[in-house]
């Protein structure tokens, strides 16, 4: 089931923690873009850049984790709070499917009531009526169903997996340091139990993604820790398509502070294309920077512009609201001398 | 700069060597940096030159915009902020509306008001006079850089004066300097199509020499991204690079994308980021006798201006409140950006935060 993964690095030797850090601290703007992007051009000699048609599908707010950096989430009793109907859940796959979408990305919060067999029939119900690959559950939600049902996370997985469940989003990685964790989400998993959800699917055959929320209250070598603790996981699995670093945005949240600029972004992309050299795929966040500034990172280790996002709930509740229809995102990828070409969630080529 | 050898593979290696040298650029070299299909080899060649000048000091001004009227006889196809007279949407603020702008910010360490309106088909020429002397007035120690070359030729056409002395009774009521809008691109053939009735690209190159002449410094902009071609672009910027070399009278050059809403020719693609930074690194480039290049946010959005430091800019123009021109045409940054936060964002870009006022010179502030 996996397809061919990425080695090490074709390079003689993968780059050290304090290379790193000298690096991300030091290195000349430009030269850390150039060496980004020849590490991307290597692993991608085509003048290729890939996207996902899909949609956001947040099953639903309600959460009780708490996190101060979300925008999102609403407790169980609050007004607002909601789980999504079988019959809403088929019109937005259905409406996916008409747009020429493969995928969907299915997440929702910590629902403190609901059992595993409601996501097990979720799962069920899709896959009986839909030819959709299903993107669901990110390891946090993971370890929320399993302690609920006081449960193990190779069972917990084995059963999502057998109703339905194809592969794993990457989010709720956050920083992946615990200390950071205990001040901005405490009530989230630990970063050892996410790294453990994703070996095990790994282990199980299911593909997953990485992602990285920086820019809260983590410095940088925090940053860097987290990359490294990826990169370790994945030359023990291989199990990582993509890695997706995107920057917290602050509004309506409990966390007061500037938003990371593009600059920062660009720099911290370009050092994670360097560290990761055992990933295959590192995607541009044009909805959290702009299709402007995902252009630039098409120069600074990208090459994968990520999802049209028919919807989007998250960041868009932490007042950013880019939007891009997919004649768009191709338009702006030739802009920068690639061809566009839609692809799967495991990066394979969509034809018809 | 990026290692030679990147230059020699996109064949540009003389060009390189040129900048190096200081060497100054022919349309054609401009021609190829466009042609290049590597923004950062062109970007890294631009930050070599703006470090040439200003080391790491990045530049913004604590300014106020001021749009007194949007009423104007021009029709520009590309703006989306113009209307005829009788127009529903049409305003035009009495001198005593300006100077309650102005006073609404008396509390804030503004340096510089920037003025530019439409042109306006019957407001009397003592209009501007007073506004000018009003503002001086309020804010004794405030530059006031305002009205374009168009705005100056519809003055001086409408008052039945010669352009030099509407600049002399404009001066002595209290103007400092001119802003560089509508340049828009010099090409007759895209002129033609977009602004017939605006004063022509030589005419607007005769009024900025005229007020150099009598020492007011100007602005020079660029439009770009319509109907024009990047020959007709790189025409432009010689254009004013040879009155440059001339006078000697423009501070800064400001190349501005196209924002598409709203305008009369709304169904052509925006440009892309790409376009905008490779643009703003020719310019640099290409303006060798300029001091200063702006990666005017209003029309980049924060993030592309902010990145636009390293592709040629100095300047990131100012705190701006009530932006109205780029904003009606749908521009998607913010309309305005506090001391702090530019600040922020230039030292994130790893520059050095200069305030300046409009003539570039640093302001001192007892902390």
């Amino acid at each position: 089931m996996l397809t061919e993964r990425s080695g090490p690095s074709d390079r003689s030797r993968r780059l050290t923690f304090p290379e790193a850090a000298d690096l991300y601290a030091n290195a000349d703007f430009y030269e850390l873009g150039r060496r980004a992007h020849e590490v991307r051009m290597r692993k991608h000699p085509e003048p290729v850049v890939t996207y996902v048609v899909d949609r956001n599908i947040n099953y639903s707010n309600v959460c009780v984790c708490g996190c101060r950096f979300c925008a999102f989430f609403r407790p169980p009793d609050h007004p607002e709070a909601y789980v999504l109907s079988r019959q809403e859940l088929g019109a937005k796959i259905e409406e996916t499917l008409r747009l020429g979408g493969t995928q969907i990305l299915l997440q929702g919060g910590h629902h403190p009531l609901l059992p595993l067999s409601f996501y097990e029939e979720m799962l069920a119900f899709i896959k009986e009526r839909y030819p959709i690959h299903i993107h669901a559950f990110s390891p946090p939600e993971i370890v929320h169903f399993a302690r609920l049902e006081g449960m193990g996370i190779p069972e917990v997985l084995g059963r999502l997996r057998a109703a339905g469940l194809d592969s794993i989003p990457g989010g709720g990685a956050e920083i992946l340091v615990d200390s950071v964790r205990r001040k901005v989400s405490p009530g989230k998993c630990t970063a050892g139990e996410w790294l453990n959800v994703m070996e095990e699917a790994h282990a199980q055959g299911l593909r997953t993604t990485a992602t990285m929320m920086f820019g809260h209250e983590e410095g940088p070598v925090h940053r860097l820790e987290h990359l490294f603790a990826l990169r370790e996981l994945q030359d023990r699995t291989g199990g990582f398509t993509a890695f997706i670093p995107w920057a917290f945005q602050p509004t309506n949240t409990a966390i007061s502070r500037f938003p990371e600029t593009a600059v920062s972004y660009l720099r911290l992309l370009a050092v994670s294309r360097l560290v990761l050299d055992n990933f295959d795929n590192v995607q541009a966040s044009w909805v959290t920077m702009g299709p402007k500034i995902a252009q630039l990172a098409l120069q600074f280790g990208a090459n994968d512009f990520g999802s049209t996002m028919i919807e989007e709930n998250v960041v868009a509740a932490a007042g950013v609201h880019f939007r891009m229809p997919v004649d768009e995102i191709r338009r702006v990828i030739r802009a920068c001398g690639f061809q566009p070409r839609q692809r799967t969630m495991d990066y394979g080529r969509v034809t018809g | 700069m990026l290692d030679s050898e990147i230059y020699r593979k996109l064949g540009l290696a003389d060009i390189r060597e040129k900048v190096a040298d200081g060497g100054r650029l022919s349309l054609e070299d401009g021609q190829r940096l466009f042609d290049c299909p590597d923004i950062l080899a062109v970007g890294s060649l631009a930050h070599h030159v703006r470090t040439r000048l200003h080391g790491n000091a990045a530049f913004y001004v604590l300014n106020q915009h001021i749009n007194y009227s949007n009423v104007c006889v021009n029709g520009c196809r590309f703006c989306a902020f113009g209307r005829k007279k009788g127009d529903p949407l049409a305003f035009q603020m009495s001198v005593e509306e300006v100077l309650d702008k102005v006073r609404s910010r008396l509390g804030e360490p503004i340096t510089e008001i920037h003025i530019v309106g439409g042109c306006h088909p019957d407001l009397p020429f003592s209009y501007y006079e007073e506004m000018l002397a009003g503002v001086r007035a309020l804010r004794p120690s405030a530059r006031i850089k305002a009205f374009t070359a168009v705005e100056i030729a519809h003055f001086a056409r409408l008052g039945g004066l010669s352009v030099r002395e509407v600049l002399v009774r404009l001066r002595a009521a209290g103007l400092d300097m001119l802003p560089g809008g509508g340049a828009e691109i010099f090409s007759p053939r895209v002129r033609q199509l977009l602004c017939p009735t605006k004063i022509s690209g030589p005419e607007w190159l005769e009024l900025s020499r005229q007020a150099h002449g009598l020492g007011i410094q100007t602005n020079a902009t660029m439009l770009f991204g319509h109907l024009e071609t990047t020959r007709e672009r790189l025409e432009h910027l010689v254009a004013v690079r040879e009155l440059q070399d001339e006078t000697r009278g423009f501070i800064c050059f400001i190349p501005l994308p196209f924002q598409t809403a709203n305008t009369g020719i709304s169904d052509i693609e925006p440009t892309t980021g790409i376009d905008e930074l490779k643009t703003l690194a020719v310019s640099r480039l290409m303006l060798d006798n300029f001091p200063h290049v702006k990666a005017y946010w209003i029309m980049l959005t924060v993030k592309l201006a902010q990145v636009a430091l390293h592709f040629g800019a100095d300047d990131f123009d100012g705190t701006v409140m009530e932006e109205r021109i780029g904003h009606m045409a749908g521009a998607q940054s913010e309309q305005a950006l506090t001391r702090s936060r530019l600040e922020r964002i230039i030292v994130e870009a790893g520059f050095e935060p200069v305030e300046r006022n409009c003539f570039f010179e640093p302001v001192s502030r007892n902390p």
